[in-house]
């Protein structure tokens, strides 16, 4: 073969490279930014309650569940459903919230731990029973549809969610900068006592941001349902990861999760690429523990 | 000591340790004795647990990394390098003592407490189980088998009984261990620890010192129950060893019996398996066929009933019931 035969296929080869890897990057973006969602409510939880919720996951797989019924039993697309699930989460977060886990973990870190773990076995046991372990999808006419960008494909409705998680996001940020229970929310987070002598109902604002994270899921669940399965163990998958992009991203901080997010889809979709899929997952697990080991505070210096 | 045998701690002990002895001669089913040796195996797990959360306070959402040390290094040792178990099973232990100190270097050094360090043992515990999933020396998703060969000198017993009581002797030993140690010194620094760290450390303890110690003893004993774990099923895979699942019963079992008690872990066992075959059967009656789950809907419930209303768990709760009824707590 000849020199320049072979720079010309070694150029090729590059150019393919190249264009794997660019949509293996816009992939795990799209991936990270529901990923992001995801932690968005858990931060929130985190930096106002210092609680670190257990169930997120199972909450979150409760969530795919509801989109799935909403889907198969009353015809509803996800894209619809999302307004009706959406308030009905807010309601079951703060009511969990409020008249469970604030009730039965008498205030000790530890226990909220242990009821937030307890009511995660609930929910995903109590789905095994219903559902059994089968893994389920909906169809939607939109879910293979793809947008062309220059030379990549991407999925319409990960490209959907993107949009939409970048809008929550912003809304989630105007919420706690602009309006009065935004404002109690940031009062109470630093400094509930104050908050509470200055007449803010310290309880309803634990509450109102459970509630708000929770909300978050039944957003996640419609914008992830058209293109992932549901089996009652999925949320496990998802609240490590969720986990790791809070540390990351700094406990709290609602742009730490929003960055931490795209950051780990992307790592999570190119170490995939060159590691192979099982492999891949250690990424993300490596950097879970080398932020937490060595640099707890996050990337972002949030206060840890 | 002072106090008699009864009111010292270890009298308790030795008559349930009997107790548990001459049970096998009453049933002698093999499902009851399959069913009492995996009692004994969840009991050492979270009697592990116990040690490290009960009396020092350092909540482990993890133990499963310790527990599937233990069995694969005594499958591994079998299988890729011909040890006989006897041989491998204090290796095992070794190891699991070991990955304890290196886990608890590095989250203590860090000072990683409370959430953090639960978070940072659970991540421990999903790489390992990812790794053994993934490695072609640990058998990769397939698992490892342990080759059939049933003689005492293989670890491996023709009657269930043997096992059994080998696996309660693991458990008599914790026993009187925890007993010891809630009474010595370093269990009064341990429990130091976990009320007021930095009250204990003003006072002059060495809160990393007495934090690795336990949590080195914890991972030596949780790694024994999963070696036991390993030579019961003569299996074992990345979920089976390493699964989320192994972590919640190290929990669950204290938290319900009593956590921070020398019987709590052993009580809890007992209850919470109990429990869960009969919830299995009462739902297999009442539908004409198994519900996946439901036992563990039941685990969970009991969790956040115990959290709320029996701090102590159920030793606790005796022990309200019949102020004179002491198990030996520090």
């Amino acid at each position: 073969m000849g020199v320049r035969a072979r720079a010309f296929l070694s150029h090729g080869s590059m150019m393919l490279k190249l264009d794997i890897f660019l949509s293996a990057l816009a992939n795990g973006l799209l991936t990270g930014a529901v990923y992001a969602l995801i932690a968005l409510g858990l931060t929130l939880i985190y930096g106002v309650l210092h609680i670190i919720n257990f169930a997120h996951g199972a909450t979150l797989t409760l969530a795919m569940f509801a989109v799935f019924v909403a889907h198969q039993a009353f015809g509803l697309d996800p894209y619809i459903a999302v307004f009706i699930l959406t308030p009905l989460f807010f309601v079951m977060g703060y009511a969990l919230q409020r008249f469970v886990i604030t009730p039965a973990s008498h205030g000790d870190d530890g226990n909220i731990l242990l009821v937030t773990l307890g009511i995660s076995i609930i929910i995903e046991n109590a789905l095994l029973a219903i559902f059994r372990s089968d893994t389920r999808s909906i169809d939607v006419p939109y879910g293979f549809s793809v947008i062309e960008v220059g030379t990549l494909f991407l999925s319409t409705p990960k490209v959907i969610a993107f949009v939409a998680t970048l809008a929550v996001a912003a809304l989630l940020w105007l919420l706690l900068a602009r309006s009065d229970t935004g404002k109690a929310i940031r009062a109470v987070a630093k400094e509930k006592t104050g908050a509470a002598l200055c007449g803010i109902d310290v309880a309803h604002i634990y509450a109102v941001t459970f509630g708000i994270g929770t909300a978050c899921l039944a957003i996640a669940a419609c914008l992830l349902m058209p293109t992932f399965l549901v089996n009652p163990r999925v949320g496990n998958a998802f609240v490590l990861v969720a986990f790791t992009i809070v540390v990351l991203g700094g406990m709290g901080s609602i742009g730490g999760a929003l960055a931490g997010g795209l950051i780990i889809g992307v790592v999570e979709s190119l170490s995939g690429l060159y590691f192979g899929e099982s492999l891949g997952q250690i990424g993300i697990f490596l950097i879970f523990l080398i932020v937490l080991l060595f640099r707890p505070t996050g990337l972002f210096g949030a206060k840890a | 000591m002072k106090g008699g045998f009864l009111t010292n701690g270890y009298g308790p002990i030795l008559i349930v340790v009997a107790a548990l002895a001459v049970l096998p001669f009453g049933f002698s089913a093999n499902t009851t004795l399959n069913f009492l040796g995996f009692v004994l195996i969840v009991t050492l797990a979270a009697q592990g647990w116990n040690l490290l959360a009960g009396y020092g306070g350092q909540f482990s959402f993890g133990h499963a990394a310790f527990f599937g040390m233990g069995a694969y290094a005594i499958a591994l040792a079998q299988v890729r390098f011909g040890l006989n178990p006897w041989l491998a099973l204090p290796l095992a232990i070794s190891l699991g003592a070991l990955t304890g100190t290196i886990l608890g270097y590095l989250s203590f050094r860090a000072r990683l407490r409370g959430s953090y360090f639960a978070l940072v043992t659970l991540a421990f515990a999903e790489v390992f189980r990812i790794l053994a999933n993934a490695s072609a020396f640990t058998g990769g998703a397939a698992g490892v088998l342990i080759p059939l060969r049933i003689e005492a000198a293989n670890f491996q017993f023709a009657d269930k009984r043997s096992f059994y009581w080998l696996a309660l002797s693991f458990v008599a030993f914790v026993l009187l261990l925890t007993h010891w140690i809630a009474r010595s010194r370093f269990g009064a620094y341990l429990v130091a620890v976990r009320e007021n760290e930095d009250a204990a450390r003003a006072l002059g303890v060495d809160a990393l010192a007495v934090k690795l110690k336990a949590i080195t003893l914890s991972g030596g004993i949780t790694a024994a129950a999963g070696s036991l774990y390993a030579q019961k099923f003569l299996y074992i895979d990345a979920n089976l060893a390493f699964g989320p699942w192994i972590s919640v019963e190290a929990l669950l079992a204290p938290i319900i019996g009593g956590i921070g008690t020398v019987f709590g872990p052993l009580a809890g066992a007992v209850l919470l398996l109990g429990l869960g075959e009969i919830t299995k059967t009462f739902f297999t009656w009442l539908l004409g066929g198994a519900l996946p789950g439901i036992d563990l809907v039941v685990f969970g419930v009991l969790l956040i009933l115990c959290v709320a209303f029996a701090p102590r768990g159920v030793i606790g709760l005796l022990r309200r019931l019949a102020p004179s009824f002491r198990g030996g707590r520090a």
